[in-house]
């Protein structure tokens, strides 16, 4: 178990280092950074010597040792657009994004994850056909539609659920700021917590139905059922827990992506987190933010796969002793 | 294939049709009347996009055709609608229905093109890697796995604000729909790649290949007419899939405003437009071509199903 952790360690390193490569050669070569920062009225040796502050003279290696140095310190100097530091721009931006994404994974799950051992254990029932085909359907929707469509019934027709904003947020600490402990923030959450987790949704539903699917035709669970244990520990205890390697490695997965997908999201609802300030950067080339960006994203979606590879040996104990002479 | 060698060419194209016919593969799409539909449904589809210059009722980009005074005509069927406006116009007079046929034309190109790219790029790289093998193979499927790492609608998104920084806000126009593809493709590729290695390291070790090697023939050739057509099968499948996700992802793209111009304006275009007058009560611009980009999508996933369970021999 050891060596297979460490070694998914030094693969995320990797990953980071890659990114961080990727980011410094966007921040130095496209477009001159110092072009950016200044006006037109600058003179050329104003310009030089700005260069030489921000010490764009120094070799290549030396510049992007310090890049690395400030990212460990999340500092990637000021955005073009708005001229103050990226980080407090993100940091402020953050809080929004995160708990969307975590409602909406809470949404896929609880809902994907029963109907898809549903619709596994009930293969030709009618109700199971309506869930397939819903799924089918959602998969074929864009993001933005679904996102569209929903506030076109409950926003604009019905006039239930605001369609932009965060409603009222409460300020926790000094720089976190929540929408779940106000009415307005909590009904502001529903209809972009719906439009990006359904297609996650789908996703665990289809992929339970089909490890469940599997499962029960199993040997075991033969035998529990000739045993005669109830049906609901059958199902939700034997045959659930072992379709949750796959689940877990998607939703793993699907847990980043959902992060990624909240650009779309947050640009349709006006939902003011950091993938909507990101977008505003690609669309001005704003390239310190854009970098920023990058850098936290890949830096949580490493984490989560590796902590998808630590739940497995949690889960799943045969690996344990499998893998442990690698 | 081998015992139909001796005959003559036109028994041969009668006996290819009556092959088809008779075919595995043709009997399951016959018999799955969801996938015939949707097989006419894309059809449709795509001869309304290639024919849109001759069979659209008006021509959105002819300015001569647009007055101002017949913006945002409701759909027939609802009050002030006009007959001349089946499916209503938009906030500059524009006929949603042509509009939306150009708009098709468009978001196909670009997932057609889009999915070429990849597919090129992939396959090219998969056979390379599965071929070679060593480290040139290592170095292909690092850069896969890291990539995978990322949802490809982020890359495709980041690719293309950096070519946009690189091309400048002048050429921006011009090059839009070819900055759009070449991000759409490249963010795509590794599927193909990682396929095509997998069958590759299969075929390499068979005996005809081997043979081929015996005799002299350069890798390269080795590679692009003997082991290409054994691995194209799961290809094809992937494309299919792929290309309803390419035209979501150009969809997206141009939504969000990154993608192809407004002077060009695909179906994510269209919605965008749209989507800035659902408040005020003209919900006929941004849902038509929504309903026309998902109808569309739902057909090729449709058709891209079928071909997985129709090619996948574990299935028969």
């Amino acid at each position: 178990m050891f060596g297979f952790i460490s070694r998914r360690l030094v693969m995320a390193l990797v990953v980071m280092v890659v990114v961080a490569l990727i980011s410094f050669l966007l921040f130095r070569f496209v477009g001159d950074p110092v072009n950016q920062m200044v006006g037109i009225e600058t003179t050329p040796e104003q310009r030089e010597a700005l260069r030489e502050r921000l010490g764009l003279n120094d070799p290549i290696i030396v510049q992007f040792v310090r890049f690395i140095m400030g990212a460990m310190q999340f500092d990637f100097g000021n955005s073009y657009q708005f001229k103050q530091p990226v980080a407090d721009l993100i940091g402020k931006r953050l809080p929004a994004t995160l708990e969307l994404s975590l409602v909406s994974a809470i949404f896929a799950l609880v809902v994907g994850v029963p109907m898809g051992v549903y619709t596994g254990l009930n293969r030709h029932s009618p109700l199971s056909k309506f869930f397939l085909s819903v799924s089918l359907i959602g998969v074929s929707l864009p993001t933005f539609f679904i996102g569209i469509l929903l506030i076109f019934v409950f926003s604009v027709t019905l006039q239930w659920l605001p369609s932009f904003g965060r409603g009222e947020v409460v300020e926790i600490g000094s720089w976190w700021t929540t929408g779940f402990l106000t009415l307005s923030g909590l009904k502001a959450l529903i209809l972009p917590a719906i439009t990006l987790g359904l297609f996650q949704m789908t996703l665990i539903m289809r992929l339970i139905r089909a490890e469940m699917l599997e499962v029960i035709r199993t040997d075991y669970i033969k035998f529990a059922r000739a045993r005669g244990l109830p049906n609901r520990s059958i199902n939700f205890i034997h045959a659930l827990k072992n379709t949750m390697v796959p689940v877990i490695t998607i939703t793993g997965l699907q847990l980043g992506s959902i992060i990624a997908f909240a650009i779309i999201t947050e640009t349709v609802f006006q939902w003011p987190g950091m993938g909507l300030l990101f977008l505003q950067a690609v669309q001005n080339v704003d390239i310190p933010i854009m970098a920023a960006y990058l850098m936290l994203t890949a830096f949580i979606f490493v984490v989560i796969n590796l902590a998808v590879d630590i739940l497995y040996f949690v889960i799943d104990p045969r690996l344990r002793t499998e893998r442990s002479g690698l | 294939m081998t015992d139909q060698t001796l005959n003559t060419g036109e028994e041969k194209a009668k006996g290819r049709i009556a092959r088809i016919l008779d075919s595995d593969i043709f009997h399951s799409f016959i018999k799955s009347k969801v996938t015939v539909l949707a097989a006419i449904v894309t059809l449709v589809f795509m001869l309304t996009a290639l024919l849109a210059p001759w069979i659209a009722p008006h021509n959105p980009f002819d300015l001569a055709q647009i007055s101002i005074l017949d913006a945002r005509v409701p759909p027939v069927g609802m009050e002030w609608s006009d007959p001349r406006f089946l499916l209503g116009t938009d906030d500059q007079g524009r006929d949603m229905l042509s509009g939306i046929m150009y708009g098709m034309r468009i978001s196909l190109a670009v997932g057609f093109l889009s999915v070429g790219f990849a597919a090129v790029l992939g396959i090219f790289l998969g056979l390379v890697s599965g071929y070679v093998g060593g480290r040139t193979d290592a170095i292909i499927m690092r850069i896969a796995e890291i990539q995978l790492t990322f949802p490809a609608i982020l890359i495709a998104l980041l690719i293309d604000g950096v070519a946009n920084g690189i091309v400048g806000n002048l050429d921006r126009e011009k090059w839009a729909i070819w900055i759009l593809t070449f991000s759409i493709g490249l963010s795509f590729w590794v599927q193909y790649a990682r396929t095509v290695r997998g069958s590759t390291m299969v075929e390499k070790n068979k005996e005809y290949v081997q043979a081929a090697r015996v005799i002299g023939i350069p890798s390269f050739i080795i590679m692009i007419r003997h082991v290409l057509p054994n691995v194209m099968g799961p290809v094809l499948v992937i494309a299919t899939i792929n290309l309803a996700l390419a035209i979501i992802t150009e969809a997206t793209l141009s939504f969000l405003g990154v993608g192809v111009p407004a002077t060009q304006p695909s179906l994510g275009t269209l919605i965008r437009i749209g989507n800035d007058f659902l408040f005020s009560g003209e919900w006929w611009i941004a849902i038509f071509p929504g309903l026309a980009l998902a109808i569309l999508v739902l057909a090729v996933n449709l058709l891209g199903d079928w071909l997985r369970d129709a090619l996948n021999p574990k299935l028969r």
